[in-house]
C-alpha cells in the first residue's frame, strides 16, 4: 500500500444534532488523519463527540444525527457520497470496528466461530472448510487458547477479555485498512486491559492497519498513541503527536485535563503523632452466597473471605482489587446492607456484625455510604434538600434544624445553598456525587465509606470530587473507606491500601509501602499493568 | 446500554438537564391517542349520565306488536296511559319489541360501572398486597404460590365459573371479574418493588436509618403508579368485554336490566334475518374499549416508555 | 437435561396443587349442601344422599379434597346429572372440536401475527407500522363474538362461500373439517394476531437497539440477516413467552367462538354446563383447561434452552 495516501482522512467534518438538543452540532468542523501503521486516539470526555466521529466514519449513525458538512475518505474513497450498499461493503472488510462492552457486542445465541465466519461469508467466496481454517488462524493471532473448543462455545461461556478478542479476531479476520476501537478496554479490568492493548499494538504492526482508538483514558493514551486528537464540544481542539500533546499541550482544555490525571505515585500525607483511636475494624470478615436448590448441588461463592481490616480517625483505608475481588462486597457488609456470613464488625467497640434491623439503627447513622452512580443514587422525585434532610429527620431532628444543616453542608461540598429546592435531573453527575456526600455528612457519621464513588465520573470532575473528600475527610476528622478499582485514585487520597483478589486480602499496608515495594504477585502484576504507569503526567497551569 | 442510548446519553450528560422539561402529565395530556380515546370516553359518559335526555324510553318496555322492526321504521308504542306515541325506532326493535336505541344507551352505564370498578378494586388490592411481597420474603413465598395457582386458570373461565357458582348479578359479575386481574397487577407491582429496591437511592436510604414502611410509601410506591394507571387502564377495557362477554353467553347480568351482552344475547336467535341487534351494541361496546385501550396505549407511551414492551 | 426436565415438571406440582384445591374450594364455599347442588335441582333426596356417601361429604373437608383430588387423577371426575353420562364420556366426546379449532387458530395466527410484527418493528413509524398497530389495537377492543358475527354475515351469509356453523370430525373428509374451520379459527385469532404481532414488534425494536446488531452492522452483512438471523432470533424467547401466556385468551376465546359457531366442544360444553348448574363437569372443565394451560406452557419453558444457550440447566 502506498503510505502516503492516509487510510484516513476526515476534513471540516460536522453533524448536525436533532433541534432540541443543547448545542447545534455533535462534532463541528473536525479534521485530522490516520496514515497507515499509525495509531491515533481521540481523546475527550463525555458528551465530547468523540464515540460519533466514529460512528460517522463507519456509516452507523443513529438516523437523528446527519453529517452535514465536510469529508471523510477511507484510503482516498469517499465515504460520505457512498452508496448504502458500497458502505456495507467496505464495513467488516476495508474497516473493522471494535466496541466498549465486549458483553453486550456478541450475539448471545450464535457460537463464536459462527460470528467470525459471517464476515467471511458475506464478503468472501471462501468455501466452508477454507473458511474454518481462517477462523481458526485469526483466533490462534488473538491469542486465544484453544481455539478448536472456543470456535464452538458461545459468549457467554468465554471471559470478558475473551470475547474482546473474539470481536478483535472479527474484525481485523480480512485484514481491513482501518480498525476503530471505542473505547475497547473500559470495561476490562486492568491486567485484562494490558493484554488487550499489547495485542492491538502487535497486530496493528504485523498488518499494517491504522487504527482510530477512542478512549477517555491518558493512561491508555500514553501507552498505545503514536499521535492524539483531543475533543471538547464538538471541536478538535488540539492534534498532534503523543510526545507532544501530553509533554506539551497548548490548547487549556488539553492542559487542564492532563492536569487532572492523577498520578500513580502515592502523594505524601502527613502521618499523625499519636496513634488515632480506631472507628472500624472487621475481624475475619466473610460472605458466602449460596443458591440452594432442590435436585441440584447447590452452588456456593465466596465473595469474601476472613477479611480483616482496621480504619481509624482521620484516616484513609483504599481497598483496591479488580472488579469480582470482592471489595464492594466487604464496604456492603461494613454499612450492613448485606448480611455478613462470618466474622465481625466492630464500630467503635459494638459487633454490629449481626444486629438485627431494630438493634442496628443507633449505628447505622455512624456509617455512611456514597455509591458509584451519580444518576441512581438521588431518588428523583426528591429534591435534593429532602433526599439531605431525610436521615437527620429519621433521627429526630426538626425540620428546621435540619434543613439548616443542609443548607450549611452544601457550603461544605461547594454548591449553591439556595437550590436545595432543585431536582437531582437538574444537576450535572458530579454535582450529583456532591449532594450524595452531603448527605452522608448530614448523619454526622464516624465512618465514610467512598464506594467506587469517582469511577463514573470524568477525569476533571474526578480530581475535584477526590479534592473535596480528601479536604472533607480532614476537616471533620473522618474514618474513610475507600473502594476502587483505580490504583492512580487510590495513590491520592489513601493512607493504606489493602490489596483485595478473589474475596481475600492478599496485601495490605501504607500507601507508600504498597505502591512502592509491592510483595505479593498479585499486587505486582496490578501495578505492571497499570497503563501509562512510565510516564509523568505533568501539571499544566491553564491559559 | 445500546449504542444509540449511549450517544444520547452522552449529550444529555453534558447537557445537566437544565431544561425544564415539561411534566409526565402534561406530555401524557398531549398525546393524540390520550386525546381521541379520551373524547370518545367523555361523550360514552355523558351517554351513561343522561341517557334518559336523549330521546329514549323505557329499555324494558316490552311492545308484543312492534317486535323485530329493523331499523329507521316508525313505530307507534302503546303508553300507560293507553294513548299511543308515534316515534322513529333509529336503531331498530328487538323480538320482545323493546326500543334498541334506547336499550344501547341504558347499556352504557352498565360497562362504564363494570369496567371502573373493576379496575379500581383490582389495583387497590393488587398494590397492597404487591407492596407487601415484594418486601417481606415469607409473605411473598406463600402469596406467590396462590397468584400463580389463580393464574394458571384461564381467566374468562375463572369468571365463568365465579358467577355460576355465586348466581347472576352486577356485584358478583364485578368480584368475578376482579378475581383473575388482581394476580396480574400483584406481579406487576412486585416486579416493579423487585427493580427500585435494588436501587442505590433506596440503599441509601436504609442507610440513613429510614423505617422499613416509609421506605415503601415514599421512594418505592411513586414508582408503581405510573404501571398502575396504564394497567388500570387495559383492565377497565379487559373488564368491560368479559362483562360483555358473560352476559352475551346469558350467565351474566340479569337479562332484565340492559347491557350491550344482553341486548346481543336477546338478538342472537334472529341474527340471520336481523342483524342490527348485535351491530348496533356492538360498534358501541368495540368503540368504548377501543377509545380505552388507544387511550392507555398512549398513557403507557408517555408515562413510562419501558413498559412499551409488555403486552 | 433430563434433570431439568425433571426439576421443571416437579416445579409445576405446587402450581397444579394449588389450581386443584381452588377448583375444589370453589364448590364446597358455596352456600348451601354440596351434594345437593351437584344433585341438581330436580333431585331425589335419596340420589343426594349417594351423592353425599359418594364424596366423602360427611368426613373433614382435607379427607373430602383428596377423595376428589384422587378419583379426578384417575379420570373419574364423577357423574353429570344434567347430561345424565360421566362427566369423563362427556369431556371425550366433546375434546377433539375445541383442539382441532385450537391447534388451527395457533398456527394460523403465528403465520400471520409474527411476520407482520417483524416488518412493522423493521418500519417503525412508517405506515405500515401504523396499521399493524392500529389493527393490533382494534384486535384487542372487538368482542371476539362481535367479529364472529360480522364474518359470518360476509362470508356465509352475504356471500355464502362458507358453511355458518357446525362441526365435522376429521375422519368425515378433510375438506368438510376444514371447510367449517375457517370462519371460527380467523375469528378466534384475531385477538391472538394482535398479541403476538404486538409483542414481536416491541422485542424486535428492543432487540434491534443492541449492542450486538450494530456489530452484525459494522460486519458489513445484508439488513436481512441482521433483522432475521441476529434481530428475530433474539427477539423469539418474549414471543415464545406470550404465545404461551396468550393460550389463557385463546381459551376465553374458544369458549365464546364455539357458542358462535355451534360447535360441540368443551367450550361449548363448559356453558351448557353452567346453564345447567352442572357443578360436576364445571370443575373437571376448568380443572382440564388449567392442567393443560400449566403443561403447555411447562413445554414452552423447555423450548427456551433450544432458544437461548444462556439459560442453564
Amino acid at each position: 500500500m502506498n503510505d502516503s495516501v492516509p487510510v484516513l482522512e476526515v476534513a471540516g467534518l460536522s453533524v448536525e444534532l436533532p433541534s432540541g438538543a443543547d448545542r447545534k452540532f455533535a462534532i463541528e468542523a473536525m479534521s485530522f488523519q490516520v496514515r497507515p501503521r499509525e495509531i491515533v486516539c481521540l481523546v475527550g470526555e463525555s458528551g465530547s463527540g468523540k464515540s460519533v466521529a466514529a460512528f460517522t466514519v463507519m456509516g452507523l449513525l443513529p438516523k437523528a444525527l446527519r453529517p452535514v458538512a465536510g469529508r471523510i475518505a477511507l484510503a482516498g474513497e469517499d465515504l460520505l457520497s457512498a452508496p448504502p450498499e458500497r458502505l456495507r461493503d467496505l464495513r467488516g472488510s476495508r474497516m473493522g470496528m471494535i466496541f466498549q462492552e465486549p458483553m453486550t457486542a456478541l450475539n448471545p445465541v450464535m457460537t463464536c466461530g459462527a460470528q467470525i465466519d459471517e464476515v467471511l461469508a458475506v464478503h468472501t467466496s471462501l468455501d466452508p472448510a477454507a473458511r474454518r481454517a481462517r477462523i481458526l488462524d485469526i483466533m490462534n493471532q488473538v491469542r486465544l487458547p484453544e481455539p478448536e473448543r472456543l470456535i464452538d462455545a458461545y459468549p457467554h461461556q468465554l471471559s470478558g477479555g475473551q470475547r474482546q478478542r473474539i470481536m478483535i479476531a472479527m474484525a481485523l479476520v480480512l485484514e481491513p485498512a482501518l480498525l476503530i476501537a471505542d473505547e475497547p478496554t473500559t470495561a476490562l479490568d486492568v491486567t485484562t486491559q494490558a493484554q488487550i492493548l499489547e495485542l492491538i499494538k502487535d497486530l496493528q504492526r504485523d498488518h499494517a492497519t491504522g487504527v482510530l482508538f477512542i478512549t477517555h483514558d491518558f493512561g491508555v493514551v500514553a501507552e498505545i498513541a503514536h499521535r492524539v486528537a483531543v475533543m471538547q464540544w464538538g471541536k478538535l481542539v488540539e492534534f498532534g503527536t503523543t510526545e507532544d500533546v501530553l509533554k506539551r499541550p497548548r490548547h487549556p482544555y488539553t492542559k487542564m485535563l492532563i492536569s487532572s490525571v492523577p498520578g500513580i505515585v502515592p502523594r505524601h500525607r502527613p502521618r499523625p503523632e499519636t496513634a488515632r483511636p480506631t472507628v472500624l475494624k472487621t475481624e475475619a470478615l466473610g460472605k458466602t452466597y449460596a443458591d440452594a436448590a432442590w435436585f441440584r448441588k447447590s452452588r456456593t461463592v465466596k465473595a469474601a473471605e476472613s477479611v480483616s481490616i482496621e480504619v481509624r480517625r482521620g484516616e484513609t483505608l483504599g481497598i483496591v482489587g479488580e472488579s469480582g475481588s470482592g471489595k464492594s462486597t466487604v464496604a456492603r457488609c461494613v454499612a450492613r446492607l448485606i448480611e455478613p456470613s462470618a466474622g465481625r464488625i466492630w464500630l467503635a467497640g459494638d459487633d454490629i456484625a449481626g444486629l438485627s434491623a431494630g438493634r442496628l439503627r443507633p449505628h447505622r447513622r455512624k456509617i455512611q455510604i456514597v455509591f458509584q452512580d451519580p444518576y441512581r443514587s438521588l431518588n428523583p422525585r426528591r429534591t435534593v434538600g429532602e433526599s439531605i434532610v431525610e436521615g437527620p429527620m429519621n433521627y429526630g431532628l426538626g425540620r428546621a434544624e435540619a434543613l439548616a444543616r443542609a443548607r450549611s453542608l452544601m457550603e461544605t461540598v461547594r454548591l449553591d445553598p439556595g437550590s436545595l429546592d432543585r431536582y437531582p435531573h437538574q444537576f450535572s453527575g458530579g454535582q450529583r456525587q456532591r449532594i450524595c456526600i452531603a448527605r452522608a455528612l448530614a448523619m454526622e457519621p464516624e465512618l465514610l465509606i467512598a464506594d467506587e464513588a469517582v469511577s463514573a465520573l470524568d477525569v476533571s470532575v474526578q480530581a475535584q470530587v477526590l479534592e473535596l473528600l480528601d479536604d472533607i475527610r480532614q476537616k471533620l476528622d473522618l474514618a474513610m473507606l475507600f473502594i476502587t478499582h483505580d490504583l492512580r485514585v487510590a495513590a491520592q487520597v489513601c493512607d493504606y491500601v489493602a490489596v483485595m483478589s478473589q474475596g481475600q486480602v492478599v496485601e495490605y499496608g501504607t500507601a507508600p509501602q504498597v505502591f512502592g515495594a509491592p510483595r505479593h504477585d498479585y499486587t505486582k502484576a496490578l501495578f505492571a499493568a497499570a497503563p501509562g504507569r512510565n510516564w509523568e503526567f505533568g501539571k499544566f497551569a491553564a491559559g | 446500554m445500546s449504542a444509540e442510548a449511549r450517544i444520547e446519553v452522552d449529550f444529555a450528560a453534558s447537557a445537566a438537564a437544565q431544561v425544564k422539561r415539561p411534566s409526565a402529565i402534561g406530555r401524557m395530556l398531549r398525546h393524540r391517542s390520550v386525546i381521541i380515546g379520551g373524547v370518545i370516553l367523555i361523550v360514552m359518559l355523558l351517554i351513561a349520565l343522561t341517557a334518559p335526555l336523549l330521546g329514549t324510553m323505557d329499555p324494558a318496555r316490552i311492545d308484543p306488536t312492534m317486535r323485530n322492526k329493523v331499523p329507521g321504521t316508525e313505530v307507534s308504542l302503546r303508553q300507560d296511559d293507553g294513548s299511543r306515541l308515534v316515534r322513529t325506532a333509529w336503531l331498530g326493535t328487538d323480538s320482545l319489541g323493546r326500543d334498541v336505541y334506547s336499550r344501547v344507551l341504558y347499556g352504557t352505564r352498565v360497562s362504564l360501572i363494570v369496567g371502573l370498578s373493576v379496575a379500581a378494586i383490582s389495583v387497590s388490592i393488587g398494590l397492597l398486597i404487591g407492596l407487601i411481597a415484594g418486601y417481606i420474603r415469607w409473605v411473598d413465598a406463600v402469596v406467590m404460590r396462590v397468584m400463580d395457582g389463580l393464574m394458571a386458570i384461564p381467566g374468562i373461565l375463572l369468571a365463568i365459573a365465579l358467577v355460576s357458582l355465586w348466581g347472576a348479578g352486577l356485584g358478583t359479575v364485578i368480584i368475578a371479574i376482579v378475581v383473575p386481574e388482581v394476580p396480574r397487577v400483584v406481579r406487576l407491582v412486585r416486579s416493579v418493588v423487585l427493580t427500585i429496591r435494588e436501587e442505590p437511592y433506596v440503599e441509601a436510604a436504609i442507610s440513613v436509618g429510614t423505617p422499613l414502611p416509609l421506605i415503601l410509601v415514599r421512594h418505592i410506591m411513586p414508582n408503581t403508579v405510573a404501571p398502575l394507571i396504564v394497567q388500570g387502564t387495559f383492565i377497565c377495557a379487559s373488564a368491560i368485554l368479559v362483562e360483555a362477554i358473560l352476559s352475551f353467553l346469558g350467565i351474566g347480568i340479569p337479562t332484565e336490566i340492559p347491557t350491550w351482552g344482553n341486548i346481543m344475547a336477546e338478538g342472537r336467535t334472529v341474527f340471520r334475518v336481523y342483524p342490527h341487534n348485535i351491530l348496533y351494541p356492538g360498534i358501541f361496546l368495540s368503540l368504548t374499549v377501543l377509545a380505552i385501550n388507544i387511550m392507555g396505549d398512549g398513557m403507557r407511551d408517555t408515562l413510562d416508555p419501558r413498559m412499551s414492551k409488555r403486552v | 437435561m433430563l434433570a431439568f426436565v425433571v426439576r421443571r415438571l416437579l416445579a409445576t406440582v405446587p402450581v397444579l396443587a394449588m389450581v386443584a384445591v381452588f377448583v375444589f374450594l370453589m364448590l364446597r364455599l358455596t352456600p348451601g349442601d354440596p351434594a345437593a347442588v351437584i344433585a341438581g335441582d330436580n333431585a331425589m333426596p335419596d340420589q343426594v344422599e349417594a351423592i353425599r356417601q359418594k364424596l366423602g361429604l360427611d368426613e373433614p373437608i382435607v379427607t373430602q379434597f383428596f377423595i376428589w383430588i384422587g378419583k379426578a387423577l384417575q379420570g373419574d371426575f364423577g357423574e353429570s346429572f344434567f347430561f345424565k353420562k360421566t362427566v369423563a364420556e362427556l369431556i371425550a366426546q366433546r375434546i377433539e372440536p375445541t383442539v382441532a379449532l385450537a391447534i388451527v387458530t395457533l398456527l394460523l395466527s403465528v403465520a400471520i401475527a409474527v411476520p407482520l410484527g417483524v416488518i412493522a418493528a423493521y418500519r417503525q413509524d412508517s405506515w405500515v407500522d401504523r396499521t399493524v398497530m392500529a389493527f393490533s389495537v382494534m384486535g384487542f377492543s372487538v368482542p371476539v363474538f362481535v367479529i364472529g358475527y360480522l364474518l359470518i354475515y360476509v362470508f356465509a351469509i352475504q356471500l355464502g362461500v362458507l358453511p355458518v356453523q357446525g362441526y365435522r370430525p376429521i375422519g368425515q373428509g378433510l375438506w368438510p373439517f376444514f371447510e367449517r374451520l375457517i370462519l371460527p379459527s380467523f375469528t378466534l385469532s384475531v385477538v391472538f394476531v394482535a398479541l403476538i404481532a404486538r409483542i414481536t414488534r416491541a422485542s424486535m425494536l428492543e432487540v434491534m437497539n443492541e449492542d450486538y446488531i450494530r456489530t452484525a452492522r459494522a460486519k458489513g452483512l445484508p439488513e436481512r440477516t441482521v433483522l432475521l438471523r441476529h434481530g428475530l432470533r433474539n427477539a423469539a424467547v418474549p414471543i415464545v413467552t406470550v404465545i404461551g401466556i396468550g393460550l389463557a385468551v385463546l381459551i376465553g376465546g374458544v369458549v365464546v367462538t364455539e357458542s358462535v359457531y355451534g360447535i360441540p366442544g368443551l367450550g361449548r360444553l363448559t356453558i351448557d354446563a353452567v346453564l345447567g348448574r352442572d357443578y360436576p363437569t364445571i370443575q373437571a372443565v376448568i380443572l382440564l383447561f388449567s392442567f393443560a394451560y400449566v403443561l403447555i406452557n411447562l413445554a414452552i419453558d423447555l423450548i427456551y434452552v433450544l432458544l437461548d444457550p444462556r439459560i442453564r440447566y
